[in-house]
C-alpha cells in the first residue's frame, strides 16, 4: 500500500474532566502523512486522553483534531466499503474470547456489513502478513500475550486505515516480546503506509520506531524532538541510538520534573 | 475418560451405595415399621411393581418442568437484556423483581389455580414463576458487566445497539446466563411439583406431585419415597442437560466452563 496522504493535526487541544482535572492543556502538533510520531511522558500526563480524542472516544473541551485534508469529525467514514480513516490498537488486546483469531480480525469488516467471504479473504491476508496463519483458527485463550497483541494489530489493519493510533501496545509484555512487537509495528507501519501515532512510556521504543517524539509533561507539550537516525538503519546497540535515547531521556526527565543523571 | 473423571463419578456413587446400605441395615436392626420408614430394597421393589405408573408420572412432571423452564429462559433473557440496556428500567424494576422473588411459591400457587384452573397449565406456570428470577438476574449481571474496553471496540466501528447486543452483550453474558439456568433448572422441577400439589390433576396419567399426595393419603410410604426419588431424578436430568449445553457453549473460551463430571475443562 502506498503511504497515507493524510496527516493528523492536533490544534490547541485541551481536555478538562469533570471536577476540574486538566488532562490536556493547549496541545498542538502534527503527525506528517505516512510518518510515525511517538508521544512519551510520565503517567497521568494526558497521553492516552490525546489518543482517545483522536479516536473519537473522548471529546476535547476546546481545540480540535483534524485529518488533513479531511476532518475526522466531518468525514470519519469510508473510502470504500469496509475501509476506515482511523484505526486503534489499545494497550490490552481487547479480543472477543469466544471468537477465533480470524473472526476477531474480521470483526471490523463484519460490523461494516461486508459479506462473509470477502471479509474472511481480507482477514486471511492480514493474518498471513502478520505471520499468524498457523493460529488462524485458535481461540485467544490459546495464544501468548505477544500473539494476542499481534492479532489486535492485525484487526486494526484489516480496515486499511490511513491513520493508525497505537496506545501503548507493548506495555503488558516482557522485554523480549516488546522487541518482537516493535519489529511488527515497524513492519505494519511501513507496509500499510499509515500515518501513525504511538503512545508509549518506553524511550528506547520511541527512538527505535519514531521520526518525531512528542515529550509531554503536566498535560502539555514540553518538547517536540526530531529523531536524527535514518529509519532503515536503527540498531539498538549502536552509539548513535544510545545517544538519541539518552537525549530523549533527559528531555523526559525535565518534562517530568526529575533530575537526570 | 481420564482417571480424574472416573474418580469424580465413582466417588459419589460409592458414597450413595454406602448410605443406602447403612439405611437398609439400620431399618433391619431397629425393626422400624415399613409405613414409617421402608428400607431401600422395599422402595426399589415398589418402584419396580409400579414402574409404568411412575414412568408416566415422571414424564408428566418432566414435561411441566421443562416447558416452564423454557418459558422462564425466554422471558428471563429477553426481559433481562431490556432491563440491562435501559438504566432507568434497571433502577425501577430490579428491586421489584428481587422483592417478588422473596414471595414463597407455595403462597402464590393457589392464585395460579384461580387464574389457570386445575391441571398442567398451573404446574407449568408455577415452574415458570419460580425459574424466571435466576435467569433474569444472571442476564442483567452478565450484560451490565461486559468489559467496557470491548464496548469501545464496537463504538469505534459505529455498531448499532442491536449489533452490539447480538455480537457482544449476549455472547459475553453466556457464562452468567448458564449459571442462572443451572439454578433455574432445579427450581423449575420444584415449581412444577408445587403446582401439581395445589392443582391436583391426573387420573391415570397423574404427575409425580399427585402420586406423592395420593400415596401419602394411602399411607404408602414406600411409594412416596419412590416418587420423591424420581422427582430428584427429573431435577438432576434437567440440571445435567443444562450443564452439558452450557459446557458446550463456553468450553472453548471461558474459565468458568465446568464439564458435566464436575471438572474444569
Amino acid at each position: 500500500m502506498s503511504a497515507s496522504h493524510v496527516s493528523l493535526a492536533f490544534r490547541r487541544v485541551s481536555r478538562t474532566f469533570p471536577g476540574g482535572v486538566v488532562a490536556l492543556n493547549d496541545v498542538s502538533f502534527s503527525v506528517p502523512a505516512g510518518g510515525l510520531t511517538a508521544v512519551i511522558g510520565p503517567s497521568g500526563c494526558g497521553k492516552t486522553t490525546l489518543l482517545r480524542i483522536a479516536a473519537g472516544l473522548d471529546r476535547a473541551t476546546s481545540g480540535r483534531v483534524e485529518l488533513i485534508p479531511k476532518s475526522i469529525l466531518k468525514d470519519g467514514a469510508v473510502h470504500f466499503a469496509g475501509d476506515r480513516k482511523t484505526s486503534v490498537c489499545f494497550q490490552d488486546p481487547r479480543l472477543l474470547p469466544w471468537r477465533s483469531v480470524i473472526d476477531n480480525v474480521a470483526l471490523p469488516l463484519e460490523l461494516a456489513g461486508i459479506a462473509r467471504a470477502d471479509r474472511m479473504a481480507r482477514a486471511s491476508q492480514v493474518i498471513a502478513a502478520a505471520g499468524l496463519s498457523d493460529a488462524k483458527y485458535r481461540m485467544p485463550s490459546q495464544l501468548s500475550g505477544g500473539m494476542r497483541m499481534r492479532v489486535a494489530l492485525a484487526r486494526a489493519l484489516v480496515t486499511r486505515p490511513e491513520v493508525l493510533l497505537l496506545d501503548e501496545p507493548c506495555s503488558a509484555v516482557d522485554e523480549f516480546t516488546r522487541m518482537q512487537l516493535d519489529e511488527e509495528i515497524r513492519r505494519v507501519w511501513q507496509a500499510s503506509g499509515a500515518t501513525t501515532l504511538l503512545i508509549t512510556h518506553s524511550v528506547s521504543e520511541a527512538v527505535w520506531l519514531a521520526d518525531q517524539i512528542v515529550v509531554m509533561g503536566g498535560a502539555s507539550i514540553d518538547e517536540i524532538y526530531q529523531v536524527q537516525l535514518p529509519q532503515g538503519s536503527r540498531d539498538r546497540t549502536s552509539a548513535g541510538f544510545l545517544f538519541e535515547v539518552e537525549t530523549v531521556m533527559k528531555l523526559l526527565a525535565r518534562a517530568a520534573g526529575v533530575v537526570a543523571t | 475418560m481420564k482417571i480424574r473423571s472416573i474418580r469424580t463419578v465413582i466417588a459419589p456413587a460409592v458414597a450413595v451405595v454406602i448410605a443406602l446400605a447403612a439405611w437398609e441395615v439400620a431399618v433391619a436392626i431397629t425393626g422400624v415399621r415399613a409405613y414409617l420408614l421402608p428400607g431401600p430394597l422395599e422402595i426399589a421393589r415398589t418402584m419396580w411393581l409400579n414402574s409404568a405408573r411412575l414412568f408416566d408420572a415422571s414424564i408428566q412432571t418432566a414435561m411441566a418442568a421443562t416447558i416452564g423452564f423454557v418459558i422462564a429462559t425466554g422471558i428471563g433473557i429477553v426481559a433481562g437484556s431490556v432491563i440491562a440496556a435501559v438504566p432507568v428500567l434497571r433502577r425501577a424494576l430490579y428491586p421489584l423483581a428481587t422483592i417478588l422473588q422473596m414471595v414463597p411459591l407455595v403462597a402464590v400457587a393457589p392464585l395460579l389455580v384461580i387464574w389457570l384452573g386445575f391441571g398442567l397449565p398451573t404446574a407449568i406456570a408455577a415452574a415458570t414463576v419460580v425459574a424466571i428470577f435466576p435467569v433474569l438476574a444472571a442476564t442483567i449481571d452478565g450484560q451490565v458487566s461486559v468489559d467496557p474496553g470491548l464496548r469501545e471496540i464496537f463504538a469505534l466501528h459505529g455498531a448499532s445497539g442491536w449489533t452490539r447486543w447480538s455480537k457482544l452483550d449476549l455472547p459475553a453474558s453466556i457464562p452468567n446466563i448458564v449459571t442462572g439456568l443451572r439454578i433455574s433448572a432445579g427450581l423449575a422441577v420444584i415449581g412444577a411439583i408445587v403446582g401439581e400439589f395445589v392443582s391436583g390433576y391426573g387420573g391415570d396419567d397423574a404427575p409425580l406431585g399427585i402420586v406423592v399426595m395420593s400415596a401419602m393419603r394411602e399411607a404408602r410410604t414406600d411409594l412416596v419415597f419412590g416418587a420423591v426419588a424420581l422427582c430428584a431424578v427429573v431435577g438432576f436430568a434437567l440440571f445435567g442437560l443444562v450443564s452439558f449445553v452450557g459446557w458446550v457453549l463456553v468450553r472453548r473460551w471461558h474459565s468458568s466452563a465446568v464439564d458435566p463430571s464436575g471438572e474444569k475443562s
